[in-house]
């Protein structure tokens, strides 16, 4: 086995959800993650950017390709194994019981924990520092069915940060959010990044790649076409032949003179 | 979508919290009460005993009470006792299996039949009945029948590959309309002098057939069971988060399903084998528990254990003691937990808001 310090490299990766299926949902996808780096991938609708997290976070197995962790390949961890070292932010769901936030949290030390045991006090605390990270404590016991959107995205994200782990993946966190608490999410995603986390972040907003920087895949088609800075990959052409729509890509003067991408309403798709 | 709504189990008034030292303080008030009403139903029958008299025949189990009169002694010994043991693990088990059934489904309307394990224990008590009186043979046919039907149930969810938690209950339905199909098939072609009303006795639920020889595999058997769940308890929580979100959290789902399935299904069939079909206390103890301790399993499993042992045992005080013949213990569950549902359905706004 080839000793390798990336945590997160995905080779040809190929995905169908049964073998009578002939279309695959992508195929010979490529790429991988290194330690700190956020990478976001962009996309319309159902081209697989869920599909693509569910199978390396190793609820879902690909047909054919590989997953490696820290250059193990994922098919052949166990799935405690696996969650001590992914953390996977769903898209959002609430739970049937209304638990308080305190114990949704906690429930990220579950892969480090016997199946016959309960939380201890060391968990605890883990769960209290990553409530305090993504500055939810004053809420710790209030029930998880009684805040709003944007504080559920920060549970689950301090839960999949209690698992301990050495990559993140978040699946479109921030879809259903106000401004506000995109940007926090965004910037508590950018500082767990800072610690040394390898973060793949599925997102809806083109805008948000230009924001936390890092590296950008466009998914389009069943593969990973466009691949590479923001400033290369999200340009107007590209954005107009992924997503359909006419948008203005421009150069902010003040924010370090950062890019900005703003669709436009008009549907002349000729451009101008 | 805004947080806050669709959900099925709202927290009473958003403010109720645990502290250690409350929690710690309920759970010592549901011991006491359990105690009280143990020794208030070893008290209550046709021959009345002191409460000094009970707690003295009780100890003369473990230690000689000479001054003791045998008539006692007996009384409580060799005939309340087992059926009040019998009554506390029963009314506990059926509890804690229905508050794990509602964790696994992520559903607070299920009960521990859902899978059609007492549709299935029924049938084989029925069947039983029909050819013989021995009461041992009917409690292994109900125990053999029981585990049987929610086996099919789960073969059944298995040949669609995935076997989701909804599909297992879909299955669970299809098992119990056919045994319930079936039994309703005994029941015709059984004699309507005598073995009708035995088997429809039977089926209603009743403690008075309790012996201490019964005791010796239920016990066992129904204390492994909630055992199981007593420890896994804190794992409840995290499958009742969902599938997708369980596994990225590392359970091992089958396994953890499968542990938690077979502990709720045979602390219902011991209880059927050995007291017919008790409903509603499955159903409606973990929501009572719930208001007790919160949604949390770690502290409502053993509160749900504890309520529905003192509930059972109520309940079943009332039905041998207030009529001259025994009142089916299931016909007065039911006429207690269809209301009581009801009202607390409205009172938590448990349904879909």
């Amino acid at each position: 086995m080839e000793l390798t310090e990336t945590p997160l490299e995905i080779q040809h990766l190929s995905f169908r959800y049964s073998k009578g299926d002939h279309a695959d949902v992508f195929s010979d996808v490529s790429f991988s993650i290194g330690q700190g780096e956020i990478f976001t991938l962009i996309g319309p609708n159902g081209t697989g950017k869920s599909t693509l997290i569910r199978c390396i976070g190793g609820l879902l197995t690909a047909h054919s390709g590989e997953i490696l962790i820290e250059g193990e390949a994922i098919s052949r961890m166990e799935t405690a194994r696996t969650a001590r070292i992914i953390g996977y932010v769903p898209q959002t769901h609430l739970p049937t019981f209304p638990f308080p936030v305190r114990e949704v949290v906690v429930m990220g030390r579950t892969p480090h924990m016997g199946m016959f045991s309960s939380p201890s006090d060391a968990d605890m605390r883990i769960a209290e520092d990553a409530m305090d990270t993504v500055g939810l404590s004053h809420l710790e016991d209030r029930p998880c069915t009684e805040i709003s959107g944007g504080e559920w995205q920060l549970v689950l994200i301090a839960r999949a940060m209690t698992q301990e782990p050495r990559i993140l993946l978040l699946d479109e966190p921030t879809s259903h959010l106000d401004l506000g608490n995109q940007m926090k999410i965004l910037h508590t995603i950018k500082r767990l990044s800072g610690k040394g986390l390898a973060i793949l972040l599925a997102t809806h907003f083109p805008d948000h790649a230009f924001l936390i920087s890092g590296r950008v895949g466009v998914m389009k088609d069943g593969g990973i076409p466009l691949l590479g800075s923001p400033e290369e990959v999200i340009t107007e052409e590209t954005m107009r032949s992924v997503y359909g729509v006419n948008v203005r890509i421009s150069t902010l003067t003040g924010d370090g003179g950062r890019r900005i991408c703003v669709p436009l309403l008009s549907s002349d798709r000729s451009g101008q | 979508m805004r947080v806050g709504e669709g959900t099925m189990v709202k927290h009473q008034d958003g403010k109720r919290q645990w502290g250690k030292e409350n929690y710690s303080l309920l759970r010592v008030a549901l011991i006491v009460l359990l105690a009280i009403v143990t020794v208030i139903s070893l008290m209550v029958g046709r021959f009345e005993v002191s409460p000094t008299d009970v707690v003295t025949a009780i100890l003369s189990v473990f230690y000689p009470a000479p001054d003791l009169s045998p008539t006692i002694r007996s009384v409580i010994v060799d005939v309340r006792l087992p059926r009040v043991i019998a009554v506390i693990l029963v009314g506990a088990g059926l509890s804690v299996a229905g508050a794990a059934f509602q964790g696994l489904f992520r559903n607070p309307l299920v009960s521990p039949d859902i899978l059609g394990v007492s549709a299935g224990a029924g049938f084989g008590a029925a069947i039983a009945l029909l050819v013989t009186e021995n009461i041992f043979v009917t409690q292994v046919m109900a125990f053999v029948t029981g585990i049987f039907a929610v086996g099919l149930a789960y073969a059944i969810s298995r040949v669609y590959r995935v076997t989701s938690t909804l599909t297992l209950v879909l299955a669970g339905i299809v098992v119990g309309a056919l045994f319930q199909a079936l039994t309703s098939l005994v029941k015709y072609v059984a004699d309507p002098f005598n073995r009708l009303p035995a088997i429809v006795f039977w089926l209603m639920g009743s403690f008075n057939h309790i012996s201490t020889s019964d005791l010796v595999v239920a016990v066992p058997l129904l204390l492994g069971g909630i055992g199981v769940l007593y420890v896994i308890r804190w794992r409840i929580n995290v499958i009742s988060m969902g599938e997708e979100d369980a596994r990225a959290l590392g359970v091992n789902l089958e396994r953890e399903k499968t542990i938690i399935i077979t502990a709720a299904t045979v602390i219902s069939a011991v209880s059927v084998s050995i007291c017919g079909i008790v409903g509603w206390i499955g159903l409606v103890i973990p929501h009572v528990g719930r208001i007790l301790v919160g949604p949390d399993h770690k502290l409502l499993i053993p509160a749900a254990a504890l309520v529905g042992a003192s509930y059972l045992l109520v309940v079943d005080t009332v039905a041998r003691t207030v009529t001259v013949t025994e009142i089916p213990i299931g016909i007065i569950t039911a006429l207690i937990g269809a209301p009581v549902f009801a009202y607390l359905l409205r009172k938590n706004q448990t349904g879909w808001n």
